[in-house]
């Protein structure tokens, strides 16, 4: 079975997911993780499906992608075996004035540590930038991890706060 | 333990500060002053009077506005206005009142729900806030100092008011990568 890593991106409209999630049915593409937003006036989707070859899908998509307001691309990538998460789960927020390097800083940081970055989404608002990370951290370095965050916070001028990531489980 | 141990508000309103509240422009982030902890006040000082009332007259002219602490008009201290009255989400209401150098005492019955904030007015987020709380604070002028318990909207008005006072906006406490909404679309 092949495993397709799939991104479409372009000018949002209404009907760019009822396009592309046909094209998969058609194929006999089964869609199992998947993003779709919008980001800025564009509509972004990361899906991995699994199913048919890539040069298939490619194809598929390619009508859609012939106004030039919608790029797609297609790879097959090796299936992942399940892993249990050994990390301790934490979010990591920062909000400050907007300037160059604030993702890069601040999530070098949590590389360095051993953190495995899991979930990020950043948000411009105005002049205000925030980041939120969900962020798997090797097990007791959370402190240190924090104090590191607080001192390049403050170098970039941005707050920064690290929480442990609601344990609850319903 | 229940609300009747406690020294409540009394009878006290915002016409007992006996002086006429200023409205003031409200800060935006990304700003310093909302970034810093707020210094503890004097509750019975002139000018903490003062701040709570031009608290009260700003936190009134604001639309859907249910609460406004210190440093949202440019003060780093610990004084903020709340009043929920009306709001749909609010069980327990206080009316409106003022507490200077306010803390948690008790916090239970925790729940996520979405925020916004005058100061961050492009964002909102979900914020896991106790449900059931118990808050201690000196109401500006006698510097009387009471206990308010309270919940649902009301406690996660307060809540959102101490964390002001310490330096934090709701943008500390989201739930995650996915838990930031913006208010305006962008096209």
């Amino acid at each position: 079975m092949n495993e397709l890593a799939i991104t479409v991106i372009g000018r949002d409209r209404p009907g760019i997911v009822a396009d592309v999630a046909e094209v998969l049915a058609r194929l006999g593409a089964n869609l199992t993780d998947s993003t779709m937003t919008r980001l800025r006036g564009h509509f972004a989707m990361t899906l991995i499906c699994v199913g048919p070859a890539a040069a298939d899908v490619e194809a598929a998509l390619a009508p859609l992608a012939g106004d030039g307001q919608l790029l797609a691309t297609v790879r097959a990538v090796t299936p992942d075996g399940e892993s249990s998460r050994t990390g301790e789960p934490y979010v990591m927020a920062v909000h400050g004035a907007d300037r160059m390097g604030i993702v890069a800083a601040m999530t070098r940081v949590l590389a360095d540590a051993g953190g495995n970055v899991t979930d990020l989404s950043t948000r411009l608002a105005g002049s205000l930038y925030v980041v939120v990370a969900e962020v798997d951290l090797p097990p007791g370095t959370a402190e240190k991890v924090a104090a590191r965050l607080a001192s390049t916070a403050a170098d970039l001028g941005v707050d920064v706060t690290l929480r442990p990531a609601d344990p609850d489980v319903l | 333990m229940n609300g009747e141990d406690y020294a409540g508000l009394g009878d006290w309103t915002p016409e007992d500060l006996g002086v006429p509240g200023e409205v003031r422009p409200v800060v935006s982030a990304p700003a310093t002053v909302l970034s810093r902890p707020g210094g503890e006040v004097d509750p019975t000082a002139e000018e903490t009077v003062r701040l709570a009332a031009d608290l009260v007259a700003t936190m009134r002219v604001s639309p859907g506005c249910v609460g406004l602490a210190a440093p949202q008009i440019g003060v780093g201290a610990q004084v903020f206005a709340v009043d929920v009255t009306g709001h749909p989400k609010a069980a327990t209401v206080h009316g409106t009142f003022v507490l200077c150098n306010a803390t948690v005492v008790e916090a239970s019955r925790w729940k996520v729900g979405r925020e916004g904030c005058m100061s961050v007015p492009d964002l909102t987020g979900d914020v896991k806030r106790a449900g059931r709380l118990v808050v201690e604070g000196a109401l500006p002028g006698t510097g009387k100092v009471v206990r308010l318990v309270t919940d649902a909207f009301e406690a996660r008005a307060l809540q959102h008011e101490i964390d002001h006072c310490a330096g934090l906006l709701f943008l500390d406490r989201v739930a995650g990568a996915h838990a930031i909404y913006q208010r305006k679309v962008y096209l």
